[in-house]
């Protein structure tokens, strides 16, 4: 891109690959684990119950929590080597 | 101490609080109004969205939801969490940096369309009004509960000191509120469960104790619920469901829906940094996860502690007599949220599943005739400290958080309708010259008039309250996430395709949803019945948001891809929200 002192094409694809990688996670823990593959994951006790429930319950919030901090964490280095930090 | 006097204090202490940090926190300009002059610590922001987020919805009706329904209900629990994933990948540090006070103001700038930016309005009025009203409903039920006022003197109250914050504080006066609003209501939520935890499990971390063992039984506690409430005809807490297709939708709904709520979304524009957006939807995410983490525990338990309660000889033995009920049940047939009805004459409060084909046999050999025992769901974490036995001062805690938690999400929504009327409407239409003071004062006004309407339709509720939650989520998930996320990751939507897009994904929803549920919820005007058999490819009115999001975006695209290009300016946009530099403090220029 014109006016840009830094390379806005890779940056951006960059992002979209990091966005790409964490929603597949994303879907992967609440509709994956937790709803459609439960009935896979049924031979896998967990307190009473199995690693569906737990995903379902818990384990895909948790999941969430990591994804975002993952993501944050990782942009903010992006925006350093591409030099697009703020001032 | 009489418990009045104790929910007096809890409450009246917090609201002293509330209105003390208000006079503090005093908006002196329209950028203090609208985003708090974007200088947030990204912390201090995640617990605010954090209150802004869990509303009366969370804080009393969703553990109650999961113990009636079990594994079926975790859909709340990961749509109204997984939302924050989109919100930080897709939408929040790209608004940041387009540094503007509302979402409308994103359409109409990015899509070159005074129409766009009403279309948007309209959207975010709707999603907001019917959204507040349950705020303002649940506040009552509160008040009439624990103040021993009626709830319409409840809702004054609520909305007086509400008035008293927000008219004077705006974003800035709401930020620090909520802040402290977050800590009463997750120590509200939080107490109680500990406590209830470690009498049932023996850990002190709900979340642990929901997988632990049951202390009195020696069986894991999923398990032993799954006994009890079987052994009287209910449906397994942990059971598969069988339509997958619609749990799937409906949890996506809810996702996009929290992702395109304008009210979460406004809060994210008073972070001083782009980076800080990201940052603090973690945060968000982690305050909110200390409650969504708590629910499930506090669900299971508390079912568990009321099948016991009622039948204090196990599922086997005898129903409790009426005479000897305990007083909180007493206190809660008062509100008419609990009722019973002796249909076989003995005096015993049976509890069971009367729908049950299977367990009619058993039921009959017993003597019951008819389940005699119903409660609201709501009631459960409010009732949840009695239910267990705990001190007084425990229940006056939940009276005060319950109150926050509907009170924070009010304000926040309050506070999105009147940056929009004034913002959008008045100076973004009508009077583009208004100065500075006016606009400030027009914010407030706007914001008061907000006010007035919400108390008087939770003081009247319209007979679809209940629907109108559904029709938030619906109405964000179907029109505005799309918009916004297509402005920001496609340089070829062009303002004819956005516009077509959004009054698609609206259109499609509201048909979907007024066709089970009765035209502008009109009871007796819906074409079929509200079931499983006539719904499309089983799809429930209320999952119907992620399909109208999808028609969304597919229209968009082709109306685009038809018409011509954007403007080279409106690329530069595009192009200028995606880098982190440059992002100055939020204006409205």
């Amino acid at each position: 891109m014109s006016g840009h002192d830094y390379d806005s094409v890779s940056y951006w694809k960059a992002n979209l690959r990091l966005i790409f990688g964490s929603l597949i996670v994303w879907a992967l823990v609440s509709y994956g684990f937790a709803i459609l593959l439960r009935p896979m994951l049924a031979g896998i006790p967990i307190g009473g119950t199995d690693l569906g429930f737990w995903f379902a319950q818990q384990g895909s919030i948790l999941t969430f929590i990591g994804l975002i901090f993952h993501y944050a964490w990782r942009m903010n280095r992006l925006d350093e080597k591409f030099g697009v930090k703020e001032d | 101490m009489d418990q009045f006097i104790i929910n007096l204090l809890f409450v009246g202490g917090s609201f002293a609080l509330y209105i003390g940090i208000a006079i503090w926190a005093k908006a002196g300009s329209t950028s203090d109004f609208y985003v708090a002059s974007g200088g947030v610590h990204p912390i201090t922001n995640g617990a605010a969205i954090g209150a802004d987020w869990m509303s009366a919805a969370s804080f009393i009706s969703m553990a109650g939801l999961i113990a009636a329904g079990g594994y079926a209900n975790s859909t709340f629990l990961m749509g109204w969490t997984g939302g924050y994933v989109l919100l930080a990948m897709l939408l929040a540090p790209y608004l940041r940096k387009f540094g503007k006070f509302t979402v409308p103001e994103f359409i109409g700038d990015r899509f070159y369309s005074k129409n766009a930016r009403f279309v948007a309005v309209a959207c975010l009025i709707v999603a907001s009004v019917t959204y507040v009203i349950g705020q303002m409903a649940g506040a009552g039920v509160a008040f009439s509960r624990f103040l021993e006022v009626d709830s319409t003197t409840g809702l004054m109250i609520a909305a007086v000191v509400v008035f008293i914050y927000a008219v004077m504080g705006g974003m800035k006066g709401i930020t620090y509120t909520q802040v402290a609003q977050y800590c009463v209501l997750i120590i509200a939520y939080t107490i109680p469960a500990v406590f209830i935890s470690l009498q049932l499990t023996g850990n002190p971390l709900p979340p642990l104790g929901l997988f632990s063992t049951h202390v009195e039984s020696g069986v894991p506690l999923l398990e032993k619920l799954d006994q009890v409430i079987t052994d009287l005809g209910f449906r397994d807490y942990t059971a598969d469901v069988d339509n997958k297709l619609n749990m799937v939708l409906f949890t996506l709904s809810l996702m996009i829906g929290t992702a395109g709520l304008p009210h979460v979304i406004i809060r994210f524009f008073t972070v001083p940094k782009v980076a800080d957006a990201r940052w603090s939807a973690g945060w968000a995410l982690v305050f909110i996860a200390l409650l969504y983490l708590t629910a499930p525990a506090v669900a299971s338990m508390a079912r568990l502690n009321l099948m016991t309660t009622i039948y204090p000889e196990g599922v086997d033995g005898q129903a409790i007599q009426y005479d000897e009920r305990p007083q909180w049940i007493q206190e809660w047939e008062v509100t008419g949220l609990i009722q019973f009805n002796d249909k076989n004459s003995d005096g015993r409060i049976q509890f069971y599943n009367e729908g049950n084909a299977d367990f009619a046999e058993e039921a009959a050999s017993r003597g019951w005739e008819g389940n005699e025992f119903t409660y609201n769901n709501d009631i459960l974490v409010l009732a949840n400290p009695e239910i267990a036995n705990l001190p007084g001062w425990v229940v006056g805690l939940i009276a005060a958080g319950g109150l926050a938690a509907a009170l924070s999400t009010a304000a926040g929504l309050l506070l999105a309708i009147s940056s929009a009327v004034s913002h959008d409407l008045i100076k973004g239409a009508f009077k583009p010259d208004i100065s500075e003071k006016g606009e400030l004062l027009a914010a407030r006004i706007s914001m008061a008039a907000a006010i007035v309407v919400a108390t008087y339709l939770g003081a009247n509720p319209p007979g679809f309250a209940a629907q109108v939650v559904a029709l938030a989520f619906g109405i964000a998930a179907a029109s505005l996430f799309p918009a916004l996320m297509m402005g920001i990751f496609s340089k070829r939507v062009n303002n004819k395709g956005a516009i077509a897009g959004m009054l698609a994904g609206l259109g499609s929803t509201l048909v979907y949803i007024f066709i089970f549920l009765g035209w502008f919820f009109i009871p007796g005007t819906n074409n079929l019945a509200n079931t499983p058999d006539n719904w499309l490819l089983g799809i429930s009115p209320l999952s119907f948001g992620a399909v109208g999001a999808m028609i969304n975006f597919a229209v968009a695209f082709a109306v685009s891809n038809a018409t011509e290009e954007p403007p080279v300016e409106i690329q530069e946009l595009v192009e200028s929200v995606r880098y982190p530099r440059g992002a100055g403090g939020a204006t409205g220029h």
